[in-house]
């Protein structure tokens, strides 16, 4: 199952389900980068709301996409982990989830929105203009 | 199994063949759990330590496995066990594979350290011929 990715404007919104198998994860981690670095999308919003629980293999694809992600110059922030999710992985090991996360999508969204903003008052130092 | 002669109250068993089964174990290990009245927070780490385990026996065993969820009376309170089994060629170092961030095959290691760390109890045999890890929660 293809992992839909929805464009809003420069920033891609991503739902992360249950039940992925590797390929599917891997050909998600491809479209987001292949997105961000087309010039297409900023910022990343992936929510994961609809996943129930989150083991450490799952923290680790939440965050190597973050971290590609960001190495191309996008904002990316995590959003819908719930709070006993969020307890789960402090007690299983500190630093699961390594990435910027919100309550909601909502949050996640304002978020990413601030950081791109913010991003247009920097001066430009290289040549990752903020053209859109 | 029976050294403590456990009061059983209630046991779940889950064959894992693969990671749909492991996310079924998973899903049933929550809502075991709530029903033996751990709360939530419990239940999510319950849950988890199962998908830990489950994912551990198809990444590292080789081979089908299984995964039952028991729960027991023990001096007043109730504790569920996890019992995660298969027939793979066993854990080369168990001392390692407790260490964080111990993997043999670009995992990132921290699945059975977190299930220390989220259980009260954690078992493990190991030989050439399978692994059976015990994990146990306290309400
Ligand atoms: N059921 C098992 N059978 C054989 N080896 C296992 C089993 N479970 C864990 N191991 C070993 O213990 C190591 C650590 O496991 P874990 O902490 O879950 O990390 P990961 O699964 O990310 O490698 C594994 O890399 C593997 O070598
Ligand atoms: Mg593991």
């Amino acid at each position: 199952m293809r992992i839909p990715i929805l464009r809003l404007g420069d920033i891609l919104l991503t739902s992360i389900q249950v039940d992925l198998i590797d390929e599917d994860i891997l050909q998600f981690q491809h479209d987001v980068l292949t997105m961000i670095k087309n010039r297409d999308a900023q910022g990343v919003v992936i929510d994961i709301t609809s996943m129930e629980v989150v083991d450490s293999f799952m923290a680790r694809v939440i965050n190597d996409t973050a971290n590609m992600a960001r190495l191309l110059g996008a904002e990316v922030v995590v959003c819908g982990i719930q709070p006993s999710v969020a307890l789960t992985l402090v007690e299983m090991g500190r630093g699961l989830i390594g990435v910027t996360s919100t309550f909601n999508l909502e949050q996640g969204l304002r978020e990413i929105e601030r950081r791109l903003a913010a991003r247009l008052l920097r001066p430009v130092t290289d040549g990752d203009s903020n053209a859109t | 199994m029976n050294d403590e002669a456990p009061c059983l109250l209630d046991a779940v068993h889950i064959p894992i063949q693969d990671y749909a089964d492991v996310a079924e174990a998973g899903r049933n290990a929550l809502l075991f759990a709530e029903a033996c009245g751990f709360s939530k927070v419990l239940a999510y780490y319950i849950a988890t330590a199962v998908i830990e385990l489950g994912n551990n026996i198809m990444a590292h065993a080789d081979s089908d496995g299984s995964i039952v969820l028991t729960s027991q009376f023990e001096d007043t309170r109730i504790v569920i066990e996890i019992i995660a089994e298969d027939r793979g060629p066993g854990i080369f170092d168990v001392d390692l594979a407790l260490t964080d961030g111990y993997t043999t095959n670009n995992g990132l290691g921290c699945g059975l350290p977190g299930v220390a760390r989220l259980m009260d109890e954690l078992h493990i045999e190991t030989s050439d011929q399978g692994t059976r890890i015990r994990a146990r929660k306290r309400r």
